[in-house]
């Protein structure tokens, strides 16, 4: 009696086991390709600066997704431009970095066409904290998925104050495009 | 190798791997923050190109060009007759290109002794923290200059050539950004003059005045008090000085100290200054200051700066 519950012991763990693991390895998926662009379309000109260094993790399984952004890898096309960005407006040195942890509201793993989703979760920007809910799509492409959103930014809403007199070419909203491609990590 | 034992073996290696796996899984920002390789680089540790007379480790960004206009007034204790310094104008006019990121390169034009100078600043190391550490920035300086003023060698002294209207500056600054707020820059700085005057001492040798190689140490810092406004000071100590013993008051030489606000506008850096000195390149601060902040020889003046990108860089797009 005891050698036969060993033997099916011995038979049930590793089959438990692969039954807990084999979803645990495929769900975690990495951004290996990034890129946010914020566009400010102001009265004088328009300013767009592009960041490829994000970085981003998918849970699959259970639809969850972070990003961490640094504030100094956005690069505009005039130097002082970038200078003032992160000194006056983000204050990244006091705030390096910007984040998203959320969940993929609407996600459906099975699916293999685009989809559309809400990233729902908290998003962190010159140290403010908000509750945001952000549509966007995904779509599985072989062996990763990719993500796409564009949404408009309030710059009140995470306190960066654009001194008016200083600068006329800040728009107070800020419309910012994100295109992530992820791997299986 | 039996069935069983292999089954075992697996079950061990799942075992083993299981924790790693929701280890793994905890929190998914908090696993990008731990794996996060960046460096990063201190940014405007100095709102300017000049801290107050003298240069920051800033240079101008890749394909901008600074247009810099540097005034100073005549000293304030000249009093009513000349209000207060304000009827004597000193400027200096020139133009900073960057050519990269790091590699600035300028040409302007002095009022006194009406001097032409040009430099090559490079800034080859960045204060970062992060992946790579490192405490400091620091840029050098390679400049010369060339007084065409007097028109003939003739003026100057008998065998005066036209080569030794010039003189060099070699520095090297080194600057940190403590805070956003605070940063400290200290300027080792050798001027060399190519020619310079002589005296008959009373065994009937020639002796020069002061040395052709003149040493200074530098030190300055800013202090940001608001988004847009900064406060500095800029000091250099002269290391091997000629000495005041014997010369009467005007000819007397003094070590540069300056004191400036910043006010930073859109593409705009306006620096309000008190210092002793009217000499714009480092030939004339540093080595020919003949005014004593603390005897009252105050002159105001401002450098207004105008940054223009005329290349822009490439974003990807």
């Amino acid at each position: 009696m005891l050698h036969n519950n060993r033997r099916s012991m011995q038979k049930i763990l590793p089959l438990l086991f692969s039954l807990l693991m084999s979803p645990t390895l495929a769900q975690q998926y990495f951004a290996e390709k990034s890129i946010i662009v914020f566009f400010s379309d102001g009265v004088i000109e328009d300013i767009r600066a592009e960041n490829k260094k994000s970085t981003s993790i998918f849970d699959l399984g259970k639809a969850d997704v972070a990003f961490l952004v640094s504030i100094k890898d956005f690069q505009f096309p005039k130097t002082l431009m970038q200078v003032h960005f992160n000194e006056k407006y983000m204050e990244s040195d006091k705030y390096p970095k910007s984040s998203f942890k959320g969940k993929l509201v609407g996600f459906n793993p099975a699916a293999k066409s685009v989809q559309q989703v809400h990233a729902v979760g908290k998003l962190t920007i010159h140290g403010v904290t908000k509750d945001v809910d952000i549509p966007g799509t995904i779509e599985f492409k072989d062996p990763g998925y990719q993500m796409k959103a564009k949404f408009m930014l309030k710059l009140d809403d995470y306190k960066i104050t654009v001194p008016e007199i200083l600068w006329q070419n800040i728009a107070k909203e800020v419309e910012v495009t994100i295109d992530f491609t992820y791997r299986p990590l | 190798m039996n069935l069983p034992v292999m089954k075992r073996i697996i079950t061990v290696l799942m075992l083993l791997g299981l924790p790693l796996l929701t280890l793994a899984q905890d929190d998914l920002l908090g696993e990008l923050e731990k794996n996060s390789k960046d460096t990063e680089y201190a940014v405007a540790t100095f709102k300017g190109t000049r801290l107050v007379n003298g240069h920051t480790v800033e240079t101008k960004g890749a394909g901008s060009l600074e247009f810099i206009f540097m005034h100073r007034f005549g000293a304030i204790n000249d009093g009513w007759y000349e209000l207060y310094g304000l009827d004597q104008a000193y400027v200096r006019l020139a133009l900073d290109y960057g050519i990269t990121d790091n590699l600035s390169v300028s040409i302007g034009r002095n009022s006194v002794d009406k001097t032409m100078d040009g430099y090559l600043k490079y800034k080859f190391l960045k204060q970062s923290s992060g992946v790579k550490n490192f405490p400091v920035t620091i840029t050098a300086l390679a400049g010369a200059a060339y007084k065409t003023s007097p028109k003939e060698n003739s003026q100057v002294n008998a065998d005066f050539q036209t080569v030794d209207r010039l003189s060099y500056t070699g520095q090297l600054l080194i600057a940190r950004k403590f805070t956003s707020n605070f940063s400290l820059q200290i300027m080792p700085t050798m001027v060399h003059k190519n020619f310079v005057f002589t005296f008959t001492d009373n065994q009937g040798g020639e002796l020069p005045k002061e040395s052709n190689d003149q040493f200074f140490l530098g030190i300055g810092g800013r202090l940001k008090l608001t988004k847009g406004l900064s406060i500095n000071t800029e000091y250099y100590q002269h290391l091997n000085p000629r000495g005041n013993s014997g010369y009467a008051d005007g000819d007397k030489l003094y070590n540069s100290l300056g004191f400036g606000i910043d006010i930073e506008t859109g593409g705009h850096v306006f620096q309000l200054i008190l210092t002793n000195t009217r000499g714009l390149t480092e030939r004339a601060f540093l080595t020919e200051t003949t005014d004593d902040f603390f005897a009252g020889d105050i002159h105001l003046g401002f450098n207004v700066t105008r940054t223009f990108q005329i290349k822009k860089k490439r974003t990807g797009e």
